[in-house]
Protein backbone atom coordinates (compact mmCIF):
# COMPACT_ATOMS: atom_id res chain seq x y z
CA UNK A 1 0.00 0.00 0.00
CA UNK A 2 1.48 3.18 -0.77
CA UNK A 3 0.34 6.98 -1.14
CA UNK A 4 1.26 8.80 -4.17
CA UNK A 5 1.24 12.92 -3.48
CA UNK A 6 1.80 15.61 -5.72
CA UNK A 7 4.94 18.30 -3.79
CA UNK A 8 5.80 21.93 -4.80
CA UNK A 9 8.74 23.68 -4.26
CA UNK A 10 9.16 27.64 -4.59
CA UNK A 11 11.05 30.55 -4.42
CA UNK A 12 14.52 29.69 -2.47
CA UNK A 13 13.30 25.51 -2.41
CA UNK A 14 12.20 25.84 -6.17
CA UNK A 15 16.14 27.25 -6.92
CA UNK A 16 17.52 24.85 -4.35
CA UNK A 17 15.93 21.41 -5.80
CA UNK A 18 16.16 23.07 -9.83
CA UNK A 19 11.86 21.72 -9.96
CA UNK A 20 9.17 23.13 -9.09
CA UNK A 21 7.20 19.77 -8.75
CA UNK A 22 7.76 16.22 -7.85
CA UNK A 23 5.19 13.52 -7.60
CA UNK A 24 6.43 11.24 -5.11
CA UNK A 25 5.37 7.72 -3.62
CA UNK A 26 5.54 6.66 -0.20
CA UNK A 27 4.70 3.57 1.58
CA UNK A 28 2.38 2.98 4.70
CA UNK A 29 0.67 5.90 6.15
CA UNK A 30 3.04 8.82 5.69
CA UNK A 31 2.34 11.71 7.56
CA UNK A 32 4.30 15.39 6.36
CA UNK A 33 6.86 14.68 8.49
CA UNK A 34 7.59 11.59 6.88
CA UNK A 35 7.77 13.04 3.64
CA UNK A 36 10.24 15.48 4.73
CA UNK A 37 12.26 12.93 6.04
CA UNK A 38 12.12 10.83 2.85
CA UNK A 39 13.36 13.99 0.49
CA UNK A 40 15.84 15.04 2.87
CA UNK A 41 17.41 11.41 2.85
CA UNK A 42 17.89 11.68 -0.56
CA UNK A 43 20.83 13.86 0.23
CA UNK A 44 22.07 16.19 -1.88
CA UNK A 45 20.72 18.71 -2.60
CA UNK A 46 17.55 17.90 -0.87
CA UNK A 47 18.99 17.84 2.92
CA UNK A 48 19.33 21.49 2.17
CA UNK A 49 15.86 21.77 2.80
CA UNK A 50 15.09 22.91 6.43
CA UNK A 51 14.38 19.87 8.99
CA UNK A 52 11.18 21.33 9.65
CA UNK A 53 9.35 23.36 6.67
CA UNK A 54 6.28 25.10 6.29
CA UNK A 55 4.37 22.57 4.64
CA UNK A 56 0.99 23.56 2.81
CA UNK A 57 -1.36 20.43 2.07
CA UNK A 58 -4.33 20.92 -0.25
CA UNK A 59 -3.69 24.93 0.50
CA UNK A 60 -4.14 24.93 3.84
CA UNK A 61 -1.02 25.50 6.28
CA UNK A 62 -0.18 21.87 7.91
CA UNK A 63 1.58 20.31 11.11
CA UNK A 64 4.17 17.57 10.60
CA UNK A 65 1.90 15.10 12.28
CA UNK A 66 -1.05 15.56 9.40
CA UNK A 67 -1.61 12.65 7.20
CA UNK A 68 -1.19 12.22 3.76
CA UNK A 69 -3.78 10.87 1.11
CA UNK A 70 -3.19 9.93 -2.01
CA UNK A 71 -3.91 12.98 -4.77
CA UNK A 72 -2.98 15.49 -1.90
CA UNK A 73 -0.96 18.56 -3.38
CA UNK A 74 2.05 19.28 -0.76
CA UNK A 75 3.26 22.43 -1.18
CA UNK A 76 6.96 23.27 0.72
CA UNK A 77 6.30 27.00 1.43
CA UNK A 78 9.72 28.87 2.35
CA UNK A 79 9.76 31.95 4.85
CA UNK A 80 7.19 34.28 3.04
CA UNK A 81 7.78 38.00 2.08
CA UNK A 82 4.62 39.39 0.51
CA UNK A 83 3.25 42.58 1.57
CA UNK B 1 -17.89 43.08 0.92
CA UNK B 2 -15.18 40.93 1.34
CA UNK B 3 -12.34 41.17 -1.79
CA UNK B 4 -9.12 39.56 -2.03
CA UNK B 5 -7.30 38.50 -5.13
CA UNK B 6 -3.51 37.87 -6.12
CA UNK B 7 -2.81 39.23 -9.90
CA UNK B 8 -0.42 40.23 -12.53
CA UNK B 9 -1.76 43.64 -13.72
CA UNK B 10 -0.91 46.61 -12.36
CA UNK B 11 -2.76 47.69 -9.51
CA UNK B 12 -5.06 50.42 -9.86
CA UNK B 13 -5.51 51.76 -5.73
CA UNK B 14 -8.68 54.17 -6.22
CA UNK B 15 -10.19 50.84 -7.72
CA UNK B 16 -9.70 49.09 -4.87
CA UNK B 17 -10.74 51.68 -2.41
CA UNK B 18 -13.90 52.34 -4.68
CA UNK B 19 -14.79 48.59 -3.11
CA UNK B 20 -15.49 49.58 -0.09
CA UNK B 21 -17.50 52.49 1.85
CA UNK B 22 -21.22 53.10 2.61
CA UNK B 23 -23.59 55.60 4.06
CA UNK B 24 -22.80 54.33 7.49
CA UNK B 25 -19.11 54.57 7.29
CA UNK B 26 -17.38 58.10 8.49
CA UNK B 27 -13.89 56.46 7.64
CA UNK B 28 -12.45 54.82 4.82
CA UNK B 29 -8.78 54.12 4.44
CA UNK B 30 -6.56 53.11 2.03
CA UNK B 31 -2.70 51.75 1.87
CA UNK B 32 -0.87 51.02 -0.65
CA UNK B 33 2.65 49.29 -0.11
CA UNK B 34 5.14 50.27 -3.08
CA UNK B 35 8.31 48.98 -4.12
CA UNK B 36 11.09 51.14 -3.23
CA UNK B 37 14.79 51.62 -4.60
CA UNK B 38 16.81 50.92 -1.78
CA UNK B 39 17.24 47.68 1.03
CA UNK B 40 19.87 47.71 3.25
CA UNK B 41 21.84 49.96 1.86
CA UNK B 42 22.02 48.76 -1.58
CA UNK B 43 20.12 49.86 -4.88
CA UNK B 44 17.40 48.58 -6.03
CA UNK B 45 15.92 48.62 -9.32
CA UNK B 46 12.61 46.23 -9.18
CA UNK B 47 11.43 43.72 -7.56
CA UNK B 48 10.18 40.21 -8.69
CA UNK B 49 6.93 38.82 -6.85
CA UNK B 50 6.05 34.73 -6.84
CA UNK B 51 2.94 33.46 -5.12
CA UNK B 52 1.26 30.36 -4.92
CA UNK B 53 -1.62 31.22 -6.61
CA UNK B 54 -3.76 28.60 -5.77
CA UNK B 55 -3.12 28.93 -2.21
CA UNK B 56 -2.51 32.51 -1.47
CA UNK B 57 -5.72 34.16 -2.72
CA UNK B 58 -7.51 31.94 -0.37
CA UNK B 59 -5.11 32.92 2.72
CA UNK B 60 -5.82 36.31 1.31
CA UNK B 61 -9.71 36.01 1.81
CA UNK B 62 -9.19 34.25 5.10
CA UNK B 63 -6.78 37.73 6.02
CA UNK B 64 -9.75 39.96 4.88
CA UNK B 65 -12.51 37.83 6.53
CA UNK B 66 -10.66 38.36 9.66
CA UNK B 67 -9.90 41.97 9.87
CA UNK B 68 -13.84 42.41 9.07
CA UNK B 69 -14.74 40.27 12.21
CA UNK B 70 -12.32 42.53 13.84
CA UNK B 71 -14.29 45.96 12.20
CA UNK B 72 -17.63 44.81 12.88
CA UNK B 73 -18.37 45.29 9.14
CA UNK B 74 -17.58 43.55 5.39
CA UNK B 75 -15.65 46.53 3.88
CA UNK B 76 -12.57 44.97 3.10
CA UNK B 77 -10.48 44.79 -0.02
CA UNK B 78 -6.94 43.40 -0.91
CA UNK B 79 -5.23 43.09 -3.76
CA UNK B 80 -1.56 41.35 -4.31
CA UNK B 81 0.41 42.22 -7.07
CA UNK B 82 2.87 39.34 -8.78
CA UNK B 83 5.49 39.26 -11.36
CA UNK B 84 8.05 42.17 -11.86
CA UNK B 85 7.52 45.36 -10.58
CA UNK B 86 9.58 48.93 -11.20
CA UNK B 87 10.11 50.91 -8.13
CA UNK B 88 7.05 53.19 -7.17
CA UNK B 89 5.05 50.33 -8.36
CA UNK B 90 2.34 49.13 -6.26
CA UNK B 91 2.84 45.62 -5.08
CA UNK B 92 -0.34 45.12 -2.43
CA UNK B 93 -3.55 47.72 -1.94
CA UNK B 94 -5.48 47.28 1.34
CA UNK B 95 -8.84 49.36 1.62
CA UNK B 96 -11.39 49.09 4.49
CA UNK B 97 -14.38 51.07 5.82
CA UNK B 98 -16.08 51.70 8.92
CA UNK B 99 -17.92 53.99 10.88
CA UNK B 100 -15.38 55.18 12.74
CA UNK B 101 -11.89 55.73 12.40
CA UNK B 102 -10.08 53.68 15.03
CA UNK B 103 -11.91 50.66 13.34
CA UNK B 104 -10.09 51.39 9.97
CA UNK B 105 -6.37 51.56 11.08
CA UNK B 106 -7.38 48.45 13.02
CA UNK B 107 -8.37 46.53 10.73
CA UNK B 108 -6.02 47.78 7.65
CA UNK B 109 -2.87 47.28 9.95
CA UNK B 110 -3.75 44.11 10.71
CA UNK B 111 -4.72 42.82 6.87
CA UNK B 112 -0.91 43.98 6.01
CA UNK B 113 0.76 42.28 9.29
CA UNK B 114 -1.02 39.53 8.68
CA UNK B 115 0.04 39.17 4.74
CA UNK B 116 3.16 39.24 6.40
CA UNK B 117 3.61 36.80 8.31
CA UNK B 118 1.36 34.03 6.18
CA UNK B 119 0.75 34.77 2.80
CA UNK B 120 2.71 32.46 0.29
CA UNK B 121 4.24 34.60 -1.73
CA UNK B 122 7.86 35.46 -1.84
CA UNK B 123 10.30 38.34 -3.41
CA UNK B 124 13.10 38.69 -5.04
CA UNK B 125 15.08 42.33 -5.43
CA UNK B 126 16.88 43.00 -8.27
CA UNK B 127 19.81 45.30 -7.51
CA UNK B 128 21.78 48.20 -9.02
CA UNK B 129 24.53 46.80 -9.88
CA UNK B 130 22.68 43.93 -11.90
CA UNK B 131 22.73 40.77 -9.16
CA UNK B 132 19.42 39.87 -7.02
CA UNK B 133 18.16 38.06 -4.36
CA UNK B 134 15.33 36.48 -2.29
CA UNK B 135 14.33 38.66 0.72
CA UNK B 136 14.43 36.94 3.46
CA UNK B 137 10.92 36.34 5.46
CA UNK B 138 9.07 35.04 8.20
CA UNK B 139 7.92 31.66 9.19
CA UNK B 140 4.37 31.16 8.95
CA UNK B 141 2.89 30.44 12.07
CA UNK B 142 1.33 27.10 13.05
CA UNK B 143 3.43 25.76 10.80
CA UNK B 144 6.35 23.26 10.85
CA UNK B 145 8.92 26.11 11.80
CA UNK B 146 8.32 28.21 15.06
CA UNK B 147 5.60 30.75 15.10
CA UNK B 148 6.68 34.20 13.12
CA UNK B 149 10.05 33.68 13.03
CA UNK B 150 12.20 35.60 11.37
CA UNK B 151 15.00 33.38 9.29
CA UNK B 152 17.38 36.01 8.67
CA UNK B 153 21.25 34.70 9.48
CA UNK B 154 19.70 31.11 10.90
CA UNK B 155 22.04 28.21 10.17
CA UNK B 156 19.47 25.57 10.20
CA UNK B 157 17.89 27.77 7.33
CA UNK B 158 20.42 27.01 4.49
CA UNK B 159 18.57 28.27 1.72
CA UNK B 160 16.89 31.08 3.42
CA UNK B 161 18.27 34.72 1.72
CA UNK B 162 19.95 36.20 4.65
CA UNK B 163 21.07 39.75 5.32
CA UNK B 164 20.10 42.01 8.00
CA UNK B 165 17.10 44.03 8.93
CA UNK B 166 13.69 43.69 7.47
CA UNK B 167 11.24 45.29 4.65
Amino acid sequence: MSVSVRTLFFAAYRDLLGTSELDIALEGQPTVGDLVRSLRARGVPFDGLPEHPAVAVNHAYADASERLSSGDEVAFIPPVAGG
Amino acid sequence: MIRASVQTEPIRPEAVLGHVGSDEDGAALLFLGVVRNHADGRSVRGMHYDAYEAMAEAVLREIATEASERLGTDHVSVVHRTGDLDVGEVSVAVAVSSPHRAEAYEASRYVIEEIKKRLPVWKREHYAEGDDAWVEGTVPPGTGGAPGRSTGGRDDEPVTATRGGRP
